[in-house]
């Protein structure tokens, strides 16, 4: 989705959706991948999803998007053996692994050794059948052997031949495999396994065929039946870990935070009253905790302007010393500005839609991730925004649209006219932007360009109630003023600082808004969303306690990332246990 | 204890007077007081088995079960008295025996026709504890007509009295009339919904009274399959109990349920909630992670779920490596347990009589029809030595189990032929059948019946042990069963045996009780007993003894209303005699007899023209003496037509020894 760099930067984020067409058979597989192994990172650790081309042996053959294997050595004695490993070892965080195998053909008669499956270590010989070498492990269709890093099997389960399916599961808590068989478990097989295998199948007869499915379709095993067992017995775990003779203090420890953590949050009430019930002394005076209380009230109902001025009043010199900050809230701003809820558009008689008036929950532990639009999805979109702000911030020059990278990239620019709705403003607008367009386009609507295979979707679809800036032109004036101003902050901040592209990517993404006839159904429209305060509130309470000594963080939130924290690192190191004690389940 | 017992003795009084003074207090006239000594006395209960054993030896139940059955008792005063008396049952076995002697359940049910909810459950409650003691007779929940059907309507009344309901129903639910009698009063239909309660513990009883309604039938099985709980079949509410997080006892009771469903015909072998879920599920419960109960249940029920079908006993064979981990259950009690833990070697030995009758029958029903499974079985270690040595145990289900595994693994003639002999297994099997319970005697019988067929080994040392006398003993039991494995015992031992062998088996056996067996009723028995003698007479048989008495017996059989395969039977027996020197004179001289086989000759059954015609063709055999005499005879009989016309028949068979036949005439 990175196009080539523009002068315009934060056009480009405008540009985020329809990255690729997937197949559906990759669709499925990803879902499928990402509702069995959720604790996996795919980014860290990729997960197997087809044979690799370029870690086999000659004699294999692959097709069908590398999951079809097929033999086309001579097969006559073992030196003919062929194996081929997956693309990506197992990740530890899968917990249970689990991959099936179907026998499309057993391979010509008279051939007596045929196909292993199972699993293998980087660098294991593939002119090998998987189970022969060390660090190899196979079960063998010709006599239904196991084979545990040695040239002999142990008798472990049937035979098997074309048309079965075979499944390997690797359980990497307690670092065992079991195969199935036409969904039947066969009981455990290899114990003791190392880290970082790779599904592995080898084969040894010409005209042999076996196709892999490492989640493209549904298993014949019932793994998740499987799964629930281990993550009931991992929660089990958990639940009846021993805490010991410190019992008593463990007590006061869990009161000491829960408190810290309501005073974090200035819920002073309730920090008192919990104080009090719980025999404690509270280290922050209370008016100092009401005042934290006020500008986190103020920010996590949108009031972004009387939250700034409220923290210049009580804490005249925080946000002169920290530009960063003041950034931030700014740009926070400028979002409730197009959300409508900041007091500056308020009071210029935007109706705020109710919903967005008051902050609905109460603060997370943590900040939730943020919920990131689907690449796949269409959306109807205008620039109409963009230009808007382009010309009237004297950028006007007629190429900007090529300069941005728009046209570059061939994205896709739909500005109907039955969208639009701001009906006195539009005609004027659209036709504004087809002036800006026709130069590289004979009409004024971009469509869709096929390489990206966006649908476009009827255009008729209904319309958000809510409005930009609450519906009010003279807001509406006001944000883009205040956009500007914005713009040359960041740009003073530039100068005097140096690059952050933290900054940059906050302001791109803010802006981006306005690239939308409705912003909050757009891809960036997640920042319209109340949730979005809460970092911002978080931040700028640390930021607080901070000149006062206190921790930035509450104890309560740090033992939260700490928990999360130790389970990547229980990824990495190759406890599979992590797979199955996310801290979210522990987080009602 | 005997600390215990000194200390008791001294404080016996002082308890004996309290509990005296708490007895008293229930015959106070002032009710407030009477009230307020029930409460009491409820507390002093609580936990204090001998406070309860002493308020009933002091009179208190009848004294309580009067208060409660009093209309003008207050509403609080008869709960509070259900409480204590359910109190009380939770002591020991003799608390239970002495409120049931106190006539506490027809008191109770009584209760149940009151109107308030609090009242009823507290009297529930302590129905529930008297009906689940072993020492309660369940019938007496089935005397009064009228209790089932009110205990179904109070079914909807409250979550505890769904719980007691049910979980009463579940353990008094032992015969098919007591099955009968729940599901003609709708059980099915009032416990069904409770499958998805809020409440474990109601969604648990309600899933045993299907396991113990479905039970062997198949009325109540037929309609389950077709009850929907919210939209979704019983079965896939069954599948759904057994996924794998759920807790082990839910998943082995809806296993129950599937099996008995499945076995009373009601679920397909092959279907998936059987093949992929029951079998694996049943199968996990026979882990060593199970609790031995649990594996006990889980080994006998997937026994009884795949006895009748081989693909079931395959799948079964290689999952979880089933054969070897059941080989785990004869390690009970383990050697570690004896030495350090007392209570663990305590658990051990109660439950080690159960894993090894469990594993038997277990090995009996995977080996029942596959010879590569009875393979497995064989080579799994120690396996033979453990069946000889259960053989020979105390424990009668043990015993039986361990037989009905030789059995099953008998029917391979390959284990006959090596691991039978090898490990002489016909030893102790000859020493079960001197002493044993019908069950036992017609599973060792059977077995023995494989184990002398000719090709076994074991024939010639289970001859020399004197087996005969024994077999023949059987012969004359009431058991039909034993008689059939008497005589076919027989019957394989005198297939191509010594004439030796033979004589031994007529003196043995005596003609007097072959001939009652003749006239058995029981169609195997007969069977049987015409196969012994169809053996006894081959090759050439000396009938000098008993000629007459057989000729008799045959001419009975032919004349009575008999199957066509019984008549078969006896027609080759006869075709035996015609082979022999000096029997043949019998057939000859009994004009009646040669009417009846011409008759047969003319029969509509091939299978007897077939038997007819070898028995003349024996008679008029060319080489022997006397032959040109029968031969006229015969013809002047009308037999030679009667081949001539057979020759022309379209059976291939019976036109080619018609052909013999005459063959012998022409030449």
């Amino acid at each position: 989705m990175s196009g080539p760099s523009s002068g315009c930067g934060f056009l480009m984020s405008v540009v985020v959706h329809g990255d690729l067409a997937l197949s559906e058979q990759e669709k499925e597989l990803n879902q499928r991948l990402r509702s069995l192994y959720p604790a996996v990172s795919d980014q860290e650790t990729p997960l197997p999803r087809s044979w690799s081309p370029k870690d086999k042996f000659s004699y294999i053959g692959l097709s069908q998007n590398n999951l079809r294997v097929h033999y086309k050595g001579h097969g006559k004695t073992p030196k003919d053996a062929a194996s081929v490993r997956a693309t990506h070892s197992i990740p530890a965080a899968c917990g249970v692994y689990y991959f099936e195998v179907k026998i499309i053909s057993k391979g010509r008669d008279g051939y007596v050794k045929y196909m292993g499956i199972g699993l293998s270590a980087q660098g294991v010989n593939m002119n090998r059948l998987p189970g022969w070498d060390k660090h190899s492990y196979g079960y063998h269709g010709d006599d239904g052997h196991s084979f545990c890093s040695s040239g002999t099997g142990q008798p472990y389960g049937p035979t098997f031949t074309t048309g079965d399916v075979i499944g390997c599961c690797v359980n990497l808590i307690n670092n065992t495999c079991f195969y199935t068989k036409n969904g039947h478990s066969l009981g455990i097989a290899f114990t003791d396994l190392p880290p970082n295998l790779y599904p592995t199948v080898g084969l040894q007869t010409p005209g042999e065929v076996v196709d892999a499915n490492f989640g493209q379709h549904p298993f014949v095993f019932d793994i998740e039946d499987y799964m629930r067992e281990w993550r009931t017995k991992i929660q089990a775990q958990i639940d009846c870990f021993p805490i010991g003779e410190r019992e008593g203090e463990w007590q006061a420890m869990i009161q000491k935070m829960v408190a810290s953590y309501l005073v974090h949050h200035s819920y002073c009430a309730t920090a008192e009253a919990f104080a009090k019930s719980t025999d404690q002394a509270v280290h922050e005076e209370l008016a100092s905790i009401k005042n934290r209380q006020k500008i986190q009230k103020l920010v996590l109902s949108g009031r972004m302007g009387e939250a700034i001025e409220t923290t210049q009043q009580l804490y005249p010199s925080l946000l002169e010393r920290n530009s960063d900050l003041l950034f931030m809230l700014k740009v926070r701003q400028f979002i409730e500005m197009v959300n409508g809820t900041d007091s500056e558009v308020r009071c210029l008689g935007g109706r705020s839609p109710k919903s967005q008036d008051s902050y609905p929950g109460s603060p997370r532990l943590f900040n939730s991730p943020v919920h990131k639009a689907s690449s796949s999805q269409t959306y109807q979109t205008s620039t109409y925004y963009i230009h808007k702000f382009f010309f009237s911030a004297s950028i006007g020059k007629k190429n900007i649209l090529q300069k941005s990278g728009l046209l570059h990239q061939k994205k896709t620019f739909l500005v109907p006219k039955s969208t639009c709705f701001l009906a006195a403003e539009v005609e004027m607008e659209v036709d504004h932007f087809s002036n800006g367009v026709s130069e590289s386009s004979s009409n004024g609507f971009l469509n869709g360009s096929s390489t990206h295979g966006i649908d476009l979707e009827e255009l008729d679809s209904a319309q958000s109630k809510r409005q930009l800036c609450g519906g009010s032109q003279a807001a509406i004036e006001r944000m883009i003023q205040f956009g500007r101003e914005l713009q040359s902050m960041s740009e003073h901040l530039r100068r005097e600082r140096g690059k952050n592209s933290a900054n940059k990517k906050m302001l791109k993404d803010a802006f981006s808004l306005l690239a939308y006839s409705d912003p909050w159904n757009s891809p960036v429209g997640y920042q319209l969303d109340s949730i979005q305060r809460e970092p911002v509130c978080s931040t700028l309470n640390s930021a607080i306690l901070e000149t006062h000594n206190l921790p930035k963080q509450p104890p309560l939130a740090l033992a939260v990332g700490q928990a999360a924290q130790c389970l990547s690192l229980m990824a990495r190191t190759g406890s599979g246990s992590c797979a199955f004690a996310s801290v979210d389940d522990y987080l009602h | 204890y005997a600390y215990d017992f000194v200390l008791s003795f001294v404080t016996m009084q002082e308890v004996t007077a309290t509990s005296r003074h708490y007895v008293d207090r229930l015959f106070d006239p002032d009710p407030q007081n009477v009230l307020q000594g029930v409460i009491d006395m409820k507390n002093a209960v609580i936990g204090n088995n001998r406070q309860k054993a002493n308020l009933i030896v002091l009179g208190a139940v009848p004294r309580l079960l009067y208060l409660l059955q009093q209309s003008s008792s207050s509403l609080e005063l008869r709960t509070e008295c259900a409480v204590v008396l359910g109190s009380l049952a939770m002591g020991t076995e003799n608390n239970i025996k002495s409120l049931v002697d106190c006539h506490i359940i027809p008191a109770l049910l009584q209760g149940l026709l009151c109107s308030d909810l609090i009242f009823i459950e507290a009297c529930l409650r302590c129905l529930r504890t008297v009906f689940i003691s072993p020492v309660t007779p369940v019938q007496l929940l089935y005397t009064d007509p009228t209790v089932i059907p009110h205990l179904m309507s109070l079914l909807s009344l409250s979550q505890h009295t769904q719980e007691y309901i049910t979980q009463i129903f579940a353990h008094c639910c032992k015969t098919p009339e007591h099955q009968t009698v729940l599901f003609n009063h709708g059980a099915i239909q009032n416990i069904a919904p409770l499958l998805i309660s809020p409440s474990y513990k109601v969604r648990m009883q309600a899933l045993k009274c299907f396991s113990v309604l479905a039970y062997e039938n198949a009325q109540v099985s037929m309609t389950l399959v077709n009850v929907l709980v919210d939209g979704e079949q019983l079965s896939q509410v069954f599948v759904r109990m057994m996924q794998r997080d759920k807790p082990i006892e839910m998943q082995l009771t809806a296993a129950k349920c599937l099996t008995y469903m499945c076995r009373a015909g009601a679920i397909r072998t092959d279907d998936n909630c059987i093949v992929l879920k029951t079998l694996p599920c049943l199968v996990r419960m026979c882990s060593k992670e199970r609790l031995l109960e649990e594996r006990v249940e889980g080994a006998e029920t997937l026994a009884y779920l795949m006895e009748p079908d081989i693909e079931l006993q395959r799948i079964a064979s290689v999952t979880d490596h089933l054969v070897s981990m059941l080989a785990d259950y004869f390690k009970y009690p383990s050697s570690v347990s004896a030495i350090t833990d007392i209570k663990r070697l305590d658990h051990d030995l109660k439950h080690a009589h159960e894993l090894r009758q469990a594993a038997f029958k277990l090995y009996a029903s995977l080996g029942s029809n596959d010879e590569d499974i009875r393979k497995k079985i064989t080579e799994t270690e120690n396996m033979m030595d453990r069946i000889v040595s259960g053989l020979s145990e105390s424990s009668i289900k043990v015993r039986l189990a361990a037989v009905r595994c030789l059995h099953s693994l008998s029917r391979s003639v390959q284990q006959l032929r090596t691991s039978f002999h090898d490990h002489a297994v016909w030893k102790p099997l000859m020493k079960l059948l001197q002493n044993a319970p019908d069950e036992v005697l017609v599973m060792a019988s059977s077995t023995l019946c494989n184990l002398l067929l000719e090709f076994s080994p074991s024939k010639e040392p289970i001859l020399e042990s004197g087996v005969i006398e024994l077999l023949c003993s059987l012969t004359q039991s009431d058991s039909p069963a034993l008689r059939v494995n008497g005589i076919w015992a027989l019957m394989n031992m005198a297939f191509q045996a010594d004439q030796k062998v033979k004589v031994e088996i007529v003196q043995a056996l005596g003609t007097e009780q072959l001939f009652r067996l003749l006239s058995d009723p029981d169609t195997n028995v007969l069977m049987k007993t015409l196969g012994l003698l169809r053996n006894l007479l081959s090759t050439r048989p000396d009938m000098s003894s008993h000629g007459k008495q057989i000729m008799q017996a045959v001419t009975l059989i032919l004349e009575g209303e008999h199957s066509i395969e019984v008549k078969e039977q006896t027609l080759c027996i006869l075709a035996n005699i015609a082979d022999g020197n000096t029997a043949k004179e019998l057939i000859m001289t009994n004009d009646d007899m040669l009417q009846k086989i011409k008759y047969y000759m003319g029969h509509s059954n091939v299978k007897l023209q077939l038997a007819a015609t070898f028995c003349i063709s024996n008679l008029i055999w060319n080489e022997e003496d006397g032959s040109q005499e029968r031969q006229d005879k015969l013809r002047e009989m009308g037999f030679v037509d009667i081949l001539h016309k057979l020759t022309q028949a379209s059976d291939p068979n019976l036109c080619d020894r018609a052909k013999k036949a005459m063959q012998q005439y022409l030449a």
